[in-house]
């Protein structure tokens, strides 16, 4: 790409945040609320304070893990929407190994390490039955993934409600929360944890360097490019669609793990918290390219973090933020097509 | 018939009406090439919106309408940013499912909670007397009887008609139909916001009949969109078996809420999803034919296992609209 359509790509993209933010200031104006002061809010909301800043960094790493693990299956070419269910799957695992060894002698950290391992392969494998569903039985990886997230939905309330109950009755609260030995350490006086913060830079990292260094992540986007292709060429595409699918399945089930160790302590219903869906938002906007998706994801964040403000001080619904995150995703992929047909014409 | 048992089956039917709806709206959708996957966001859209238009003019055909024009207005940017953008189907419906959904939230705030007008029972006179039919299918409201003939119209004009045929073939085999006429661009972009018009009178079936009302994130709604995207697959691109598909659906949740009291160990939040790992499970068996290995296995199988098999997967099984998905340029 030369300077000068990289110029305009960035003048596209530019108009398309504008956009966005016209369409959102637009729906604003309709519920007869004052823009301007909800978007004050929802900056004050999310980096007025120390304490705020924390909550939005507590957001930014479950996102981050998501959005990285959906690169690896869109690099594939697959459509992973089945990531919900992995979180929650992710954090039912966690859940279920601190339970079982919260009375044993095991050393505390030893435990909160292990849990996180469970998570990675809880939702590993829940990630890995969309893949057989879908590279063995032929079922949409779409249409597998919601259903799994579903049902991923009715175990965890089954198991709040049933095996997992408090002593006494069930309740939306959760589980039983864990004793402070069993939280992943957090910095004096907020609810963030560096180490959940190590862990979610660390996999980006990672997936950065697999997908742009190693001849693994090279096949990976042959296979996403041209799965036909790829096959003939000697690539076995469905055991890397496997892969791909494995590798978002533990990041996902990572950051469901992060959810119970260093968040919310036990397994709450909604555990995911919509991180999933957030982050394959993310993963859209950043055009799937991996190191974007740390400022995204952390503006994302600050807006989940931020809109909490709306209903309190404005008496607005705190869905302004999908609202915004939506028209921001929807606006840059329109004009992407608009800047194609541009170029197309300029080129006749 | 046990009359309960009757009254139950008749809600079972009313409830199913809200995702045929849907499902015969995508069903036309894909049958064109075009995969709306914004199914979800666009039932909760339409219901709130239709609900806030029918508590303000107190009429509840404008709400419908209105349901409508939501619907086809979403489906229009699905149609815009795909078929003249040639921006991912799936990418732009999935970015709207979501969208939508915190639309309704949002812009629903101020209605949270009102009572608005409701559908009427119309019982058909004469009719509605007949035994056990009368009460499953004449003492009914309208939605009922006009979701029925939606139906029936559909599947005759989907294969039976002569524009059934061409819509067919759009999805199949564009450049085909192209050559002999047909305006691929323009008839995909008709029929899906005509399917757009369809999924958006499931919006108020649901807050002026089903589940009358608007109560934002609590409304139960959520869900029922993805459920109409699975039902159109299991349906075979089929209006009448995707209906029987609703129906089932329906029955089975119904049937979560009649078993409770006799299952008091299983929380009814989960019989409520019951439904669910058995959608999987019917894709899976919908889908298993297509699957290249099961052929070869089959092939290796003596050859009466070998027919038998492969007529039980024949029946079920359901391939879509070739070009489903697949960007048409008439060049």
């Amino acid at each position: 790409m030369n300077i000068r359509s990289r110029w305009l790509n960035f003048g596209f993209q530019l108009a398309a945040v504008f956009m966005a933010l016209v369409f959102t200031t637009l729906v604003l104006v309709i519920a007869q609320g004052q823009p301007l002061e909800a978007y004050k809010n929802i900056v004050i909301g999310s980096f007025g304070s120390p304490g705020k800043i924390a909550d939005v960094l507590v957001a930014w790493v479950p996102l981050l893990l998501a959005a990285s693990g959906l690169l690896i299956t869109f690099a594939a070419g697959l459509w992973n929407i089945g990531i919900e269910g992995q979180i929650t799957l992710g954090a039912i695992f966690t859940t279920w190994m601190l339970r079982g060894l919260q009375d044993s002698t095991v050393p505390p950290a030893m435990i909160i390490g292990m849990g996180i391992l469970a998570g990675a392969i809880g939702g590993a494998v829940w990630a890995s039955l969309a893949g057989v569903l879908k590279t063995f039985g032929g079922v949409n990886e779409i249409f597998g993934g919601l259903g799994l997230n579903f049902v991923a939905t009715a175990l965890t309330l089954w198991l709040i409600f049933g095996p997992w109950k408090r002593p006494g009755i069930g309740s939306m609260s959760g589980t039983e929360p864990f004793p402070q030995a069993l939280w992943l350490p957090q910095i004096e006086g907020f609810r963030l944890s560096v180490w959940s913060l190590v862990i979610g830079v660390a996999v980006l990292i990672l997936v950065f360097l697999l997908l742009q260094g190693t001849y693994f992540g090279l096949q990976l986007k042959a296979v996403g490019k041209n799965g036909r292709a790829a096959f003939l060429l000697g690539i076995p595409t469905s055991r890397y669609q496997m892969m791909a699918f494995f590798l978002c399945g533990a990041f996902g089930g990572l950051a469901g793990a992060i959810q119970v160790v260093a968040v919310y302590h036990r397994l709450i219903p909604s555990i995911s918290s919509g991180y999933g869906f957030l982050g394959l938002l993310v993963a859209m906007l950043v055009n799937y390219v991996p190191l974007w998706i740390a400022p995204v994801a952390l503006f994302f964040a600050a807006l989940n973090i931020g809109s909490i403000q709306l209903p309190i001080v404005l008496k607005l619904d705190s869905a302004l933020s999908g609202v915004l995150q939506g028209a921001l995703v929807l606006f840059v992929l329109m004009m992407d097509g608009v800047r194609r047909q541009f170029l197309e014409k300029v080129k006749r | 018939m046990d009359e309960t048992l009757l009254i139950g089956l008749a809600g079972v039917l009313a409830a199913a009406v809200p995702i045929i709806f849907a499902t015969i709206g995508e069903t036309i959708t894909e049958r064109a090439g075009v995969i709306n996957l914004s199914v979800n966001g666009t039932i909760l859209l339409s219901a709130m919106a239709g609900f806030a238009m029918a508590v303000n003019s107190q009429s509840v055909l404008l709400g419908f309408l209105t349901g409508a024009v939501v619907g086809a207005l979403v489906a229009l940017i699905v149609a815009f940013a795909s078929i003249t953008l040639k921006q991912s189907q799936v990418a732009v419906g999935f970015v709207l499912a979501l969208m939508c959904r915190d639309l309704s939230y949002f812009l629903g705030n101020p209605f949270m909670g009102l009572s608005g007008p409701r559908v009427p029972s119309m019982p058909i006179p004469g009719l509605a007397d007949i035994p056990v039919i009368g009460a499953l299918l004449f003492r009914q409201d309208i939605l009922v009887y006009t979701c029925i003939i939606l139906v029936v119209v559909v599947y005759i004009w989907i294969f039976r008609t002569r524009s059934g045929l061409i819509l067919q073939g759009i999805g199949e085999r564009p450049a085909a139909a192209y050559v002999r006429g047909a305006n691929v661009q323009r008839m995909r972009y008709l029929y899906t916001i005509l399917g757009g018009a369809l999924i958006g009178l499931a919006g108020p079936a649901y807050s002026l009949s089903i589940k009358a009302g608007w109560k934002g994130t609590i409304s139960g709604l959520d869900g029922v969109g993805w459920i109409a995207l699975a039902i159109t697959i299991f349906g075979g691109w089929n209006p009448i078996r995707a209906s029987i598909g609703a129906f089932f659906f329906a029955l089975l949740q119904w049937l979560g809420l009649v078993l409770q009291p006799s299952l008091p160990n299983i929380p009814s939040q989960v019989l409520q999803v019951a439904p669910f790992p058995l959608m999987i499970l019917t894709l899976l068996l919908v889908n298993i034919g297509n699957a290249e290995w099961v052929e070869r296995t089959l092939a290796a199988m003596p050859e009466k296992t070998r027919r038998t098999i492969a007529r039980i997967l024949r029946s079920m099984r359901a391939s879509p609209p070739a070009a489903l998905g697949v960007p048409f340029e008439n060049e």
